[in-house]
């Protein structure tokens, strides 16, 4: 049996339980070590294993996601995934959350999840790119105490975002958030990163070569964020009351950000794998240098030794164990042949960056801490990595409502109109404008679509290759081919039903790819949940990963990479399941892609795509105050799938004016964006298109079946459906592929929806664009 | 010709301003702790945040060696174009006239603003007509426009003043709706806005293409 090295107070059971090991864990560690574990061992051991590095209650089900396609370069186990996109380039991508550090700390924990995932594309040798985020807050409008913590942490979350990637260069190109009682405690800070790298450049993580060095660049290393995957991210948020008395405490674990050091760290990273100067890299996030450290010896079956001794510490008297599981921001991890380690250093001073040797790659296969050379800690690398036990989940459904009905904020007997301007104006369906003007939607000069211009923002591959090649004039010379990135997650859709609701989000990502006429290339996925060991959250879960896999491989969208955040719950309960969907697809040619907004008067509206709308679950159930409907209506993933093929093919063909996908607030809401994005009105008919489709088929079947009833088509949802607009020789080409639904004309200063054809009774609702764009823009008042 | 564009650790905007520029001329990045700008006839100092600018946007950046050396060519008569960060640094190191405050709404904004052209007649506006709007994108947290009052009047009756936001864009809350000034000389002028991001229909508005075109004619001494 190994000697414990040097002698250091010896921790407990106790202690363990309290860095949130089990007794059972606990115990598989002392039988892992063949001894007690000393304090940095069991500080280690108890990061590693917890959910948060080692999602041990979802890793079973992580297994049955399709993650294999022709266009996968990089699938989930490196820092990000990555997708081929032609010409030789691969598009790393990948979502993170920061959901509790944003909940204690809004600012900083907003900004550092910006600044984590964008580590995770340039430690695998891509330039990111761009950034997406996808947020959820209580009511902000609300008078009660809920609302002033939404507003507070909405307003520092979006700072946060800001302050990070607009002083780094990197734009934020879309996004998407959503109120909801079930988040104001604990609210969801997740964010994408996109970049791009020749395909042969990407560079793996796993150390290699016994002998080579172990090389510490970036930031120095500090005290902050001690315990924050363990103590923050793996537990439930405690009962914080309103002025977040339980947070206080906590606020040490939230790392603080500095983007002009990331900066630097981005373009020395890039420089030094340039050079070809790394053997591996690997970016230092949760649980600091112990994760990848053990990481990169176990994807290399090989060992490390560090010694902390040599780690450039911000502050005097830190604790070995301080120095291995320090949150840190900032830092990147390489390992370097000793015989380039000047040329490293170099690169290093170049760009102001600190870099130390801080260890050595090793055959033991082992984690070996010393400080000052004398052995403080040794563990076997997989017992590190691989030995955490895997829990089987115990899903059950629910016998009773999990969530309380939201209270009601619309009148039974409003009428359609009242309606309609309520949907625009809540806080969920209202203009994003003033979240995104406080972003960098446009530096590095590849931004085709800003927010609100189209579904998905829209990036050209090679911002260079344009030029000259657009005008407002018409086209000319060589296609610029160009990435699409989407991002979604309708929780409360999910809470319904975890299967349809999940599978209905993936769609929608793919939906908002098709209205810019591009195909999915792959996805990935944060999956944030409540408590797994609860009955009740284990099913959410269980169910919500069976759709993602059912849906991304219906659409040959793999999933390439992704992250897990349970525990997402405190007093109140569990926030809605929320499996957040980040989509990345391929535009042959930008010139081409689509606007959201109706583009021409005198063109021909129509409704596209087997839509068949309901109000489950709806916002209308919402603003209703309504009780979540259990279950949503089945999903014909084929008919939908080929919708969105059809639509696509259209955009590719140029053939649209405009392509949007119908979705929170159904057709009017749909029909209002197109208005307020195009700056024109449209008159509609629905009675008939719901009457009649252009298939003869489909004729004959909806001629026998009821109408239903208006708010149901007018503010139903439901996945499957477009709004676009164009020629009539376009929507006849359009109906051969899929079903084309005739609604109307674009025109004039109003949206005006009627009844029907042959309706005497006045129009179902008639709103002017200043009407429809004041209700719109409910959220100005919130950023004064 | 060859513009050069200035490269700080924290510039963010340096390959937009360099693609934009070789979209008139030749063009090549400048790393800021070089003194040497490697023969360009016109610098770009770019947006960003040059070294952090956690202290006050563009003080550090003015004592950099490539600032220094750029510093003597304005003196020389050098045309000297200050993007967003690239205006601030102009203006702390006494290159251009009044400062830049943080906005009037305290947040970084990104908008896509009209401006009016005041002043066609200078090396930086003279493919410009006088009075043409010009829709270009504007992205900054520090953009409000100050200067004394005799400084202001001063700058307006010597055309310092080149560009305004027009009708209600003033976003930031800048003086005058002051939104480019040049200095005394003519040869050194500075924007909030951002001019290499307006160069391509496909990504926005072209209009800021005449900002560099106009320096190139100025240069190469073919009048509009």
């Amino acid at each position: 049996m190994p000697e414990a090295p040097r002698a250091v107070p010896a921790p407990s059971l106790k202690d363990a339980l309290a860095l949130g090991l089990t007794r059972a864990e606990y115990e598989l560690v002392c039988e892992k070590q063949g001894r007690e574990p000393n304090r940095v061992e069991l500080a280690m051991y108890s990061l590693m294993w917890s959910e948060h590095c080692a999602y041990k209650h979802s890793k079973k089900l992580l297994r049955t996601l399709p993650t294999e396609g022709p266009h996968v370069v990089m699938g989930p186990g490196e820092n990000a995934g990555a997708v081929d996109v032609g010409g030789g380039l691969a598009c790393a991508f990948k979502v993170e959350s920061h959901n509790h550090p944003s909940a204690v700390e809004p600012f900083q924990g907003a900004a550092t999840g910006v600044g984590g995932i964008l580590r995770d594309i340039f430690a695998i040798g891509a330039r990111p790119i761009a950034v997406l985020d996808s947020l959820r807050f209580g009511e902000p409008l609300s008078n009660a105490t809920g609302g002033a913590r939404a507003r507070y942490l909405l307003d520092g979350a979006v700072s946060g975002i800001g302050h990070y990637g607009n002083s780094i260069g990197v734009p934020t190109v879309g996004g998407e958030v959503y109120f909801e009682d079930p988040y104001q405690q604990n609210c969801l800070v997740n964010a994408m990163a996109l970049g791009l790298a020749p395909r042969e450049q990407l560079v793996r993580s796993a150390a290699a070569g016994e002998g080579n060095l172990v090389v510490l660049f970036g930031a120095s290393t500090g005290r902050d964020g001690i315990g924050g995957a363990s103590v923050l991210a793996s537990a439930e948020l405690g009962g914080a009351d309103a002025d977040g008395g339980a947070e206080v405490d906590r606020r040490p674990t939230v790392q603080v950000g500095d983007p002009f050091e990331e900066k630097k760290l981005l373009e020395c990273s890039l420089e030094l794998l340039h050079r070809g100067l790394l053997v591996s890299l690997q970016d230092l996030g949760a649980a600091g240098l112990t994760s990848s450290a053990s990481e990169m010896a176990s994807k290399g079956a090989v060992g490390i030794d560090i010694d902390v001794a040599k780690v450039p510490l911000r502050e005097p008297g830190m604790e070995p164990f301080e120095v291995m599981v320090s949150e840190s921001q900032e830092r990147m991890l390489c390992v370097v042949e000793p015989a380039n380690l000047d040329a490293v250093m170099e690169l290093c001073e170049k760009w102001e960056v600190g870099g130390a040797a801080i260890g050595t790659v090793t055959g033991s296969r082992r984690l070996r801490v010393l400080d000052r050379g004398g052995l403080v800690g040794d563990m076997p690398v997989t017992a590190l990595v691989d030995d955490c036990p895997l829990y089987e989940l115990r899903p059950a459904k629910p016998s009773k409502a999990v969530y309380p009905p939201p209270p009601a904020t619309l009148a039974p007997d409003a009428t359609p109109r009242q309606t309609l301007l309520a949907l625009l104006a809540s806080p969920n369906l209202a203009s994003r404008r003033p979240l995104f003007e406080q972003y960098d939607a446009i530096v590095q000069s590849r931004t085709v679509r800003r927010p609100e211009q189209a579904d998905a923002a829209v990036l050209a591959i090679d911002p260079a290759a344009s030029a000259g090649t657009a005008s407002a004039e018409g086209i000319a010379g060589e296609p610029v081919p160009a990435l699409a990135v989407s991002i979604d997650g309708n929780g409360r859709r999910v809470a319904a039903d975890p299967y349809r609701g999940t599978v209905a989000a993936v769609l929608e990502c793919a939906s908002n790819l098709a209205c810019v006429g591009a195909e999915p290339l792959g996805t990935t996925n944060n999956l944030n949940f409540g408590n797994p060991e609860k009955a009740h959250i284990a099913w959410q879960l269980t169910e919500s990963v069976r759709g993602l896999g059912d849906a991304c491989r219906a659409l040959s969208a793999p999933i390439v990479g992704g992250n897990v955040s349970l525990y997402n719950e405190g007093a109140a309960g569990p926030i809605y399941p929320t499996p957040v969907i980040g989509m990345v697809g391929r535009v042959p040619d930008a010139r081409r892609v689509a606007q959201m907004g109706f583009a021409r008067a005198g063109a021909s509206v129509a409704l596209v795509g087997p839509f068949a709308p309901s109000l489950a679950a709806s916002e209308l159930a919402k603003l209703r105050g309504e009780p979540l409907a259990d279950g949503l209506a089945e999903i014909d993933l084929d008919a939908v799938r080929e919708a969105q093929l059809a639509v696509r093919e259209a955009v590719r063909a140029g053939a649209l004016q405009s392509a949007h996908d119908i979705a929170e607030g159904g057709l009017a809401v749909a029909l209002a964006e197109c208005c307020l994005a195009g700056n024109l009105g449209a008159e509609v008919a629905l009675a008939e298109p719901f009457r009649q489709t252009t298939s003869p088929a489909a004729t004959e079947r909806s001629s026998t079946r009821p109408l239903p009833p208006a708010a149901t088509v007018l503010f139903g949802e439901g996945p499957g459906g477009f709004v676009v607009s164009g020629s009539e020789e376009a929507l006849c080409r359009l109906g051969e592929r899929t079903a084309v639904r005739r609604l109307g004309l674009v025109g004039g200063e109003a949206l005006c929806i009627l009844a029907g054809g042959d309706s005497q009774t006045g129009p179902l609702l008639e709103v002017n664009l200043a009407e429809l764009r004041n209700a719109h823009g409910a959220l100005a008042g919130l950023f004064p | 010709m060859k513009f050069g564009v200035l490269r700080f650790p924290g510039s963010c905007d340096e390959v937009d301003a360099l693609y934009a520029a070789r979209r008139v001329g030749d063009a090549e990045l400048i790393w800021h702790g070089e003194r040497d700008l490697k023969g360009a006839q016109a610098i770009i100092v770019p947006g960003g945040f040059s070294y952090g600018d956690y202290l006050r946007a563009g003080a550090i950046a003015r004592f950099s060696p490539a600032m220094e050396s750029v510093i003597a060519f304005a003196e020389d008569g050098g045309l000297v174009l200050g993007i967003c960060n690239g205006f601030q640094v102009l203006c702390e190191a006494h290159l251009l006239p009044g400062a830049l405050l943080g906005n009037a709404n305290r947040r970084f904004t990104f908008r896509q603003v009209e401006l009016e052209v005041v002043n066609a007649d200078t090396p930086f506006t003279r493919a410009c007509a006088g009075g043409e709007p010009l829709s270009i994108p504007a992205k900054h947290a520090w953009g409000r426009y100050y200067a004394e009052d005799r400084t202001l009047r001063a700058m307006s009756e010597a055309g310092q003043v080149v560009l305004r936001y027009a009708g209600s864009q003033n976003f930031n809350g800048s003086l005058d709706d002051i939104a480019g000034v040049c200095n005394e000389a003519g040869n050194v002028f500075g924007l909030m806005p951002h001019p290499e991001h307006a160069v391509d229909g496909l990504t926005g508005s072209t209009d800021g293409l005449k900002i560099f075109e106009s320096m190139r004619l100025a240069i190469e001494g073919v009048s509009a």
